[in-house]
């Protein structure tokens, strides 16, 4: 049952054609992995399905709502789409608590006492409980990433798609992040991940999709994708990054 | 009389101490009256202009930038003079503590506008992201994440500007509002004798320093911590 | 409309006035011209006063610079031009304008100058110091120019500010630009000429400000 789907989306930056085309779908439960080298566009992918960035041409499809059509309410679609960013955006002037209930109370309309349940159990299923008073300044990165999870996740999202999540973070505190990522796909989470935490992919994926230039050059079960690769530039790249 | 006896007569006679302190303080009451409303109303002027400036509309910014550069380019005494001598000529007759208010507001909004959105442009682009992100609008985000990041980030120039500005109220004696400087030099000519004119200096003192220390105080206070 | 429009836009009184006008910013410019540069100096020994490294020197510059802060320019400038005559002490108008703006300016502009100063990091001195310069060499020549750069939105900010504030020696009668417009506007019962001088002064005026703002912006993304 496809939750999410990318039929023929185009992206242009003045002159630069950054996205040439991408045909995608995600169904429901599954975690799709994408890979790809730098400048291939799958940052921008994924910014293009929540329309941070505004596709060229093409259509994203999301629970029935064509997420690019006009008069679509991006709101909505949004409360339903959760997004985790490589540099957390955790704001910083708010408690973990406050930046995990602020969409609660303003977009969902909830009153304090519900939202602050709902944040303290966001934060305790990150494993953050004791932290949600605590100011992101005063947080390792890890977990200020799982409190930007956390926040992602309070709005009870269909969907969370994470953009290299693990990239900014030191090499010791990207475990926490994966356990949670993890425990997430164990609860039946549906996850678009751009990432380069192969070791991730091969145990948690059900699909990985491999980038090149604006295109989608090969896809299918990590196994695949990782030992058998039909692509000559999946094999190339593939083999760079397994050391 | 030794030049030191002379100095302490002409700037610290006890008798005119005693005679004119009460019109100073009466100054005092003035001039804090007048700086309180001005910083209150100039400030919330500046924020509410950054604010539109966030949407973006053409017009509504040209008119804003218009505005700031203006006030920022003018001498606040001309202006004063301007509304002062030259309203009434054409019907609007204004108070002279009102023309003083006005003006020194207007001259802070525009430096406080400039200062709160220098704040805006500069909070990171991820910032947007993340709320927009989670379905809160434009206005929410704005009022919400983005400018009270904006506000931190221009405590620490606005609060010298803000001292600055609300010391132009000295300007007022030039119109006639009853203002510190206006009972010395009144208290100072009426006496033939310049105490009154160091103790309004001294009152100004007294009521501006421990402002200027609080404000390098709020200053290092302000530094903010980024995430 | 029309009203507004005599009282405030009468070009037939500004041309009139123009010549006495022209003669008021002239003195402005060389009442400019005195006291920047006496402020810039000025500043520089305030900022060397307040990171002496004597305690003491370095208590007594601070109060003084909170004082001059704190005193309203306007006050300043009555206390010393109206009250020490009483004293027995008559300044010419030129000289306690400028007694009054050089107490002024290098307060704030020392200020600004200190601040520049510190956010030099420890290293600069360091690397001059290791090549063999004296402090005073290592000061002008590797640390004051980068200082400089850092503050000069300030800088230029400030300026702006004492050209503004040459406005105020118009109380005191100083045959500044404010001066010849306000006694213009006394003589013909007219704005008009306020509203020229107001022209003039932002014609002058408003490129800086422009430029201040985009340095401000500039120093603000960081």
């Amino acid at each position: 049952m496809a939750i999410l789907t990318v039929s023929g989306l185009r992206k242009s930056f003045g002159a630069s054609e950054v996205l040439k085309g991408i045909d995608l779908t995600v169904g429901e439960r599954e975690l799709v992995f994408i890979i790809g080298p730098s400048g291939s566009g799958k940052s921008t992918l994924l910014r293009c399905l929540t329309r941070l960035e505004e596709p060229s041409a093409g259509t994203v499809t999301f629970a029935g709502v064509e997420v690019t059509a006009r008069a679509t309410n991006l709101k909505l679609v949004r409360r339903s789409m959760g997004m985790v960013f490589q540099s957390f955006n955790l704001y910083p002037h708010m408690t973990a608590l406050g930046n995990v209930t602020l969409a609660l109370r303003r977009v969902l309309k909830k009153k304090s006492a519900e939202a602050e349940a709902l944040g303290r159990s966001a934060l305790a299923g990150v494993g953050l409980a004791d932290k949600a008073l605590s100011y992101p300044s005063e947080l390792s990165g890890g977990q200020q990433q799982r409190v930007a999870i956390a926040r992602a996740l309070a709005l009870d999202p269909k969907i969370v798609l994470f953009d290299e999540p693990t990239s900014a973070l030191d090499p010791e505190l990207v475990g926490s992040v994966l356990s949670v990522m993890r425990d997430l796909r164990a609860r039946g989470m549906t996850m678009l991940v751009v990432s380069h935490e192969l070791r991730f992919a091969r145990d948690a994926a059900d699909r990985v999709v491999f980038m090149d230039d604006g295109r989608i050059v090969e896809e299918g079960p990590p196994e695949t994708i990782f030992n058998n690769p039909r692509e000559t530039r999946t094999k190339a790249f593939v083999a760079q990054l397994i050391r | 009389m030794t030049a030191w006896q002379r100095f302490l007569d002409t700037f610290f006679k006890p008798e005119m101490i005693a005679q004119y302190w009460p019109s100073i303080a009466q100054g005092v009451l003035v001039t804090v009256e007048i700086a309180s409303a001005v910083v209150v109303t100039g400030l919330a002027l500046g924020l509410l202009l950054a604010a539109l400036r966030a949407y973006r509309l053409a017009v509504c910014n040209v008119l804003i930038v218009i505005f700031v550069d203006v006030l920022r380019s003018l001498p606040p005494l001309v202006a004063i003079l301007l509304i002062y001598f030259g309203l009434p000529s054409v019907g609007v007759s204004l108070p002279s503590f009102v023309v003083l208010w006005l003006v020194l507001s207007l001259v802070l909004a525009a430096f406080a506008e400039e200062i709160f959105w220098a704040g805006i442009i500069s909070t990171p682009k991820g910032q947007w992201e993340a709320a927009r992100s989670t379905g809160l609008g434009f206005s929410e985000t704005l009022a919400f994440v983005v400018m009270p990041q904006a506000i931190r980030l221009g405590v620490p120039p606005l609060t010298n500007r803000t001292i600055a500005i609300t010391k132009n109220t000295a300007l007022g004696t030039v119109i006639g509002v009853g203002e510190i400087l206006n009972q010395a030099t009144a208290a100072q000519s009426f006496s033939g004798n310049a105490t009154p004119l160091m103790l309004g200096a001294i009152a100004y003192i007294v009521l501006f320093v421990p402002v200027v220390a609080a404000g390098r105080w709020i200053e290092t206070r302000f530094a903010w911590r980024r995430a | 409309m029309d009203q507004i429009g005599q009282q405030f836009l009468n070009l037939d009184i500004m041309l009139q006035v123009w010549p006495l006008l022209l003669r008021g910013l002239s003195t402005t410019l060389y009442l400019c011209l005195l006291v920047i540069p006496l402020g810039l100096a000025g500043g520089l020994l305030v900022a060397l006063l307040l990171l002496a490294r004597s305690r003491v020197v370095q208590w007594l510059a601070i109060a003084l610079v909170d004082l001059f802060r704190a005193a309203p320019p306007l006050v300043l400038l009555i206390l010393i031009y109206s009250g020490l005559p009483f004293a027995g002490i008559r300044l010419s108008p030129t000289a306690a304008v400028c007694l009054a703006f050089f107490c002024n300016t290098s307060s704030y502009y020392g200020e600004i100058y200190r601040a520049g100063i510190e956010s030099i990091g420890r290293g600069q001195w360091e690397a001059a110091r290791s090549t063999g310069l004296n402090g005073w060499e290592s000061l002008g020549f590797v640390v004051l120019p980068q200082a400089v750069r850092n503050v000069l939105p300030d800088l230029v900010s400030n300026t702006v500010e004492v050209v503004k504030l040459t406005s105020i020696a118009s109380v005191v009668s100083f045959p500044e630009l404010l001066y010849s417009a306000d006694m213009a506007r006394s003589l013909t019962f007219n704005s008009s000429p306020v509203v020229l001088a107001a022209i003039i002064y932002l014609v002058f005026l408003w490129p800086l400000v422009r430029l201040i703002s985009r340095l401000e912006r500039r120093v603000a993304t960081h």
